[in-house]
């Protein structure tokens, strides 16, 4: 066996040519870089940029400032520097963005998998997706967040008891279109005949799931994935809004928008900034699946 | 065809697979598709059993119910002793390395998203703690067995040709040394020049490791090169059970007549002088199959008695089995064999 040496290259490389891949995909390199600066933005940004704390009447007489030099973003009604509050506001919002996305992402593949696969199952699990979605949401959120927040709060404090609520109650009220796309994928899937071979093979379920079901599932939980990041900031500053998410003082780029919403006629910019940034992750995580979804494709990968 | 019978490797005994049909608001069972009624066959270790018919005959049905790919409705499969019909899971799971698959479509066989030899080591993964060293060499193995280039290992399916792939399904389905082996129309979606290389790749890979195929295809010319034995179905059931060279000699059935009437003659001055029987109507509904033969209502040579009794296979001659009344019935079984040869259209229209 002198040329085996040609053969089974270890698995790295794999992960190298989804890599090279993906890095000759523009959209997606130019979605990483965004996200990447506004994870800095938000993360390191606090760091660098540390105005001096104000007495309540200093903060007052600066009320209202358009963006100048001395406040990038101005300032807004208090007087508080809105660059460092979106700083601070972006550690949370992307936090929640992509913890909520995660959660809603795992539970409606697994459920749609074992709903498509599994046929028992699959009248069960399909009705309790559509009793989730003829749930009227935000009335679902706010019972919850009303039941619930009193008690996280105690274990973890206000904001972490809060975090902890809201990506759990937007997680498991997002989960149903990731479901229902994954099951119709998988009962498609399921009859191939690779599928088949895998059985004559004598897979067990669990095996033929992981190995055969799951990576072809991949492109379209990619597109559910990238619309739920956006969808999981939207509605944690709709809940922030309505007085049930994160405490009023504490900001987060949804909070801000709604903040800013009062005063948009007169001071635009205090809109412009969060929503940009909101926009920025959300076309920018779209990037990123997109390239993924063709990375992780040997078909398209080729190329 | 006079050898002394060895013991068959692969036994089926009236093999029935029943798909329920549920119409209604309230989804009750209002029949069932009988996609195989009643299959019995014999394949003898080291052989091939041909199996055709025309689509949606159930060959396919046959071929995957054997394997356990659906819960046949009723019946036995004996492959080497055991009854794979009704195994347990765990008993199955540990059965299966003796039987493999070869599928139709080889693209869709092969899982686009793994390499050829992720693909080619999944029975291995499934069934051996062999090291990856180990596991990688048998591939290697496999390979050159198929005739594929080592260096293809780490490719992935949408790279390879039709029959490159068929290869690869090939291999996967030898990886753990099968004894029996479903070929399932491996060559229909291949162009014809690929379909000879496969065949033959076939039947040297039987002769070497002893392999024992069904092989259901609707080719009759290939399956007459390879087969020595050939089962014609209709839907689902066998109408004629024969040694190939005397059915495409002389094909009993009325069914088995006309299928291999269509059969293009290369010389064309045979060609010329050859009868075509053209059947006419459709196939039956396998969900409301006729009372009588199945063939009874395209049959040219249908007689009353084909209406309302069911045929069964019998032995007419030495080691041919027909399922028709025209051998079975008395008056009808000398004269009718004898003249058919010659005077089917006559005998066609007479009845």
């Amino acid at each position: 066996m002198t040329d085996t040496d040609l053969g089974i290259a270890p698995p790295e490389s794999q992960l190298r040519a989804v890599w090279a891949q993906f890095r000759k995909h523009k959209g997606a390199m130019i979605g990483l870089i965004i996200l990447v600066l506004l994870v800095i933005f938000s993360i390191f940004g606090p760091m660098v940029w540390n105005p001096e704390k104000l007495s309540v009447a200093e903060a007052l007489k600066l009320k209202n400032k358009p963006p100048a030099l001395a406040y990038p973003m101005g300032t807004d009604q208090l007087g508080r520097d809105v660059m460092q509050r979106m700083m601070y506001a972006g550690r949370v919002s992307l936090a929640v963005g992509f913890v909520a996305m995660v959660i809603a992402i795992v539970l409606g593949t697994t459920i749609g998998i074992i709903a498509g696969y599994f046929k028992r199952l699959d009248g069960w699990l399909m009705r309790l997706t559509d009793l989730f979605l003829a749930l009227p949401l935000i009335p679902l959120l706010l019972v919850m967040v009303m039941l619930f927040r009193d008690r996280m709060a105690g274990v973890l404090g206000p904001e972490g008891g809060a975090f902890v609520l809201i990506v759990f109650a937007i997680g498991v009220t997002s989960w149903m279109h990731a479901a229902r796309i994954v099951r119709g994928e998988v009962l498609a899937l399921k009859e191939r005949e690779y599928v088949l071979a895998s059985r004559a093979i004598g897979a067990t379920s669990r095996r033929v799931i992981l190995r055969h079901i799951l990576p072809n599932v991949i492109s379209p939980v990619m597109v559910a994935a990238t619309l739920g990041v956006a969808e999981a900031i939207i509605t944690e500053s709709v809940l922030s809004f309505l007085g049930l998410g994160f405490p009023p003082d504490f900001p987060t780029w949804g909070r801000i928008l709604f903040e800013g919403l009062e005063y948009i006629t007169l001071y635009p910019e205090r809109v412009i900034f969060p929503g940009l940034a909101i926009s920025l992750t959300v076309l920018s995580v779209n990037l990123i699946g997109d390239g993924l979804r063709d990375a992780l494709d040997p078909r398209i990968r080729g190329r | 065809m006079l050898d002394a019978h060895p013991a068959p490797l692969v036994q089926v005994e009236d093999l029935k697979m029943y798909f329920p049909i549920y119409t209604g608001v309230l989804r009750t069972q209002t029949g069932n598709v009988k996609a195989v009624d009643g299959v019995s066959f014999q394949i003898t270790a080291g052989q091939t059993l041909g199996l055709v018919g025309e689509s949606g005959c159930g060959k396919s049905t046959v071929g995957r119910a054997m394997l356990r790919l659906y819960e046949p409705t009723a019946g036995r499969v004996l492959i080497d002793g055991e009854d794979v019909a009704k195994m347990a899971p765990e008993a199955l799971r540990r059965k299966r390395p003796s039987m493999q698959m070869v599928f139709q479509d080889p693209q869709a066989s092969l899982n686009p998203r793994m390499t050829l030899a992720g693909i080619v080591s999944e029975p291995m993964d499934e069934h051996t703690d062999w090291s990856r060293e180990k596991k990688t060499e048998r591939v290697y193995e496999l390979m050159d067995q198929v005739g594929l280039n080592r260096r293809f290992v780490n490719r992935y399916p949408h790279e390879f040709s039709g029959g490159q792939r068929q290869r690869i399904g090939i291999a996967r389905a030898l990886a753990l040394n099968p004894r029996f082996i479903v070929c399932d129309e491996p060559i229909a979606a291949l162009d014809v020049s690929i379909q000879a290389q496969v065949v033959n790749l076939l039947e040297d890979l039987q002769e070497k490791l002893g392999l024992t195929y069904l092989f259901i295809s609707h080719d009759l010319s290939m399956v007459r090169h390879l087969a020595q034995k050939v089962a014609v179905m209709y839907l689902g059931r066998i109408a004629e059970l024969s040694p190939s060279r005397d059915l495409y000699a002389r094909p009993l059935h009325p069914y088995a007549e006309a299928l291999l009437s269509a059969v293009n003659e290369p010389d064309p001055v045979l060609a010329a002088r050859r009868n075509r029987i053209i059947l006419t109507g459709d196939v039956p509904s396998p969900a409301n199959p006729p009372k009588g033969c199945n063939f009874c209502t395209r049959c040219p040579k249908v007689m009353d008695i084909c209406r309302s009794v069911k045929p069964e296979l019998a032995e007419v001659e030495p080691g041919r089995l027909v399922a028709c009344h025209l051998y079975t019935t008395q008056a009808d079984a000398g004269s009718a064999g004898a003249t058919e040869a010659k005077e089917r259209n006559q005998q066609g229209v007479s009845q």
